[in-house]
């Protein structure tokens, strides 16, 4: 089975623009592999072309990219999702390239820090640890998961237009995993934080994040409580 | 953080509950509106007259038209900071929308008020 793949390229040292370059892959008929198989096997024939990847099993988020339109992570997005259409890859869209399927994530880390990843605890410290509830343990289910392969993000409109001050979808699930943590007291100057025009309200609900997380995670879901909290405290 | 002088609201979580209240305004009047021409059988220029003669849909129609301001700015301010990113320009183009939008409303004052 011959598979067709264009795959977008650009070499800033090199190229004057990007171009869409035209490989073939010749693979077993019945069989199927993952599309970061097919890139490293297009890599043994053409060693300039450029991509990201470390765990090859969807836990690092290294390698996520657009794949026929949609955003996802390659190493677990089997060729025969496309139904023998041709393949094309492209970089995660809306960041500067720095070079082919690699992109330049500052702004999306930027974003990160602005939400202060980390447990905040003004209490006077326990002995040994934090303790916490089975249930007060649940509500960090779906959020903590996020392993930030900017899928989401890079797939969401609203980020594409104001990646300095909308905070997006990752970002915002990570924001609202440590507004709910039991055992973090900094919630009101968390809230204070992205209480403004852009950080968490220029998210209107279209749901890109939730449709192409390759964790199945719910971002717009995390969003929504984040501004019912805004809006408790505002109201 | 982020200021947001050109928008309605004070603040995004103002902006947020205005919009939605203007939603719920305007979903209403569209609805009553959509109803009145339906049911109303036959839609005469009498009916129609009378409709917008009564003190309450007066007011009703001022709401609506108020409610349409709040929307269509706060709406627009959002477009406009999405797409236009030359501040000169973005801040000439709300400047048309919001007096397009407050023309629109005094128009409909005088109009229903004229009835």
């Amino acid at each position: 089975m011959k598979l067709d793949i264009a795959i977008y390229r650009y070499n800033p040292d090199v190229d004057k623009k990007p171009y869409m370059k035209d490989y073939q892959l010749e693979i077993p008929d019945g069989s199927d592999m993952m599309m970061l198989d097919v890139l490293i096997r297009l890599k043994e024939q053409d060693p300039s072309l450029a991509f990201r990847r470390s765990c090859r099993e969807g836990v690092c988020g290294s390698d996520g990219m657009n794949m026929n339109g949609k955003n996802g992570l390659a190493c677990i997005t089997p060729v025969s999702t496309f139904k023998g259409k041709k393949l094309e890859i492209r970089p995660l869209p809306g960041m500067p390239v720095v070079r082919d399927l690699i992109v330049d994530l500052s702004q999306f880390y930027k974003q990160y820090e602005k939400i202060k990843p980390y447990l905040i605890n003004d209490d006077k410290q326990p002995a040994r640890e934090h303790l916490q509830s089975p249930e007060e343990r649940a509500h960090l289910d779906g959020l903590y998961e996020c392993i930030m392969c900017a899928c989401c993000s890079t797939a969401c409109p609203s980020f594409w237009w104001n990646p300095d001050k909308f905070v997006g979808p990752s970002g915002l699930l990570h924001a609202y995993r440590f507004l709910i943590d039991s055992r973090d007291t900094a919630t009101e100057e968390r809230l204070d934080g992205l209480d403004d025009a852009y950080s968490v309200f220029r998210c209107h609900g279209i749901m890109n994040c939730v449709d192409v997380c390759p964790k199945g995670l719910n971002p717009t879901k995390a969003i929504g409580h984040i501004k019912s909290m805004l809006l408790n405290r505002a109201v | 953080m982020v200021t947001n002088a050109a928008s309605f609201g004070r603040s995004g979580v103002h902006d947020f509950i205005m919009l939605r209240a203007s939603a719920v305004v305007l979903a209403c009047y569209t609805v009553f509106l959509v109803a009145f021409a339906a049911f109303s059988t036959p839609l005469t220029y009498e009916a129609w007259h009378g409709l917008f003669a009564a003190l309450p849909m007066k007011v009703f129609t001022l709401l609506a038209l108020i409610a349409l301001l709040i929307h269509a700015w706060i709406g627009i301010w959002q477009v406009l900071t999405d797409y236009v990113k030359c501040v000169s320009l973005r801040g000439v183009l709300q400047f048309v929308f919001v007096v397009t939008a407050f023309a629109y409303l005094a128009s409909g004052i005088l109009i229903v008020w004229g009835v």
